[in-house]
């Protein structure tokens, strides 16, 4: 076994077992964490492809920024894992539950195994790779010229994202924390009652 | 060298457990992670078709994914605070008032 082969074994499986680890866990915060380690392997997977820059973006914007979102938001809402959130479904629905996952994972490997990606299918993708391959300048080109407009989409769709989410988390009127004066109001019209 | 079809092995795997998660989990947080493990195992498999033609394409399709998953979370997960302060849990079986 050759170190290309040994680093894609080990990097897969602890992907693998990330991912397995991060819906089995009860506690949240254990989820994100492993989900940091599935995506931490899943870039030294993008590294040994050749593609350094995204394997960087990729721990840079997802661990480091959208997981970190996720901490917030369970460290905001006080979430420990003690609610039960087991699956109390039907045991039929359940077990089609893994029926249906299973049958697309099958459905997927068929695919990549009989050939339907057709001579792509036998090369292998590691090890000698051309220079400019994975670097921040052919993505450049890339995205500034074929992908120009799909590129300038994305800023309207994070403009979108941006309104949305403060119009969907902000507090409606009635519920805000009532003012002093309000205080005093209440009080003088239970005297009043009283 | 590792061939091109163990990649998308993984990525399939990686896409079946998110699968798995999304059906199973009843904590709608970690049923959004689940979609965003998806995503990326798509990632994966775009990747390695981008190193095995010899394309960069790929690899700016993984960036128009990453943004669409940030933009993604941000909108999740103000729903999920909402969803919490009138409701005081993340069960995604209480979220059933829009049911017809």
């Amino acid at each position: 076994m050759t170190l290309d082969t040994a680093v894609f074994f080990v990097s897969a499986i602890v992907a693998v077992f990330g991912a397995t680890m991060m819906i089995v866990q009860r506690n949240p915060v254990a989820s994100v964490l492993y989900l940091i380690v599935s995506l931490v392997a899943q870039a030294v997977l993008y590294i040994q492809l050749g593609t350094v820059f995204m394997a960087a973006v990729l721990v840079i914007v997802y661990a480091g920024a959208i997981l970190v979102l996720f901490l917030f938001v369970i460290m905001l809402l006080n979430l420990r894992g003690q609610e039960d959130l087991s699956d109390n479904s039907q045991p039929l629905s359940r077990l089609t539950k893994y029926f249906v996952s299973g049958l697309l994972f099958v459905e997927l490997w068929f695919a990549v195994k009989s050939g339907l990606i057709g001579d792509v299918g036998g090369r292998g993708v590691t090890g000698e790779f051309p220079d400019t391959f994975g670097s921040v300048e052919q993505i450049a080109v890339v995205l500034f010229t074929k992908y120009l407009y799909p590129f300038e989409l994305t800023s309207v769709l994070i403009l979108a994202a941006i309104v949305g989410a403060v119009v969907i988390a902000r507090r409606e009127r009635d519920d805000l924390p009532i003012s002093a004066s309000e205080v005093a109001d209440r009080s003088i019209a239970d005297e009043v009652k009283g | 060298m590792v061939p091109i079809t163990l990649y998308l092995t993984v990525g399939a795997v990686l896409f079946g457990i998110g699968v798995v998660g999304v059906l199973i989990c009843r904590n709608m947080i970690v049923m959004f992670m689940s979609i965003e493990l998806m995503l990326n195992a798509a990632n994966l498999v775009l990747i390695a078709f981008a190193r095995a033609l010899r394309v960069p394409d790929g690899q700016a399709f993984v960036f128009l994914v990453l943004t669409v998953a940030a933009a993604e979370a941000a909108v999740g997960l103000a729903m999920v605070i909402t969803l919490y302060r009138n409701r005081e849990t993340v069960n995604i079986d209480r979220f059933n008032f829009m049911k017809w």
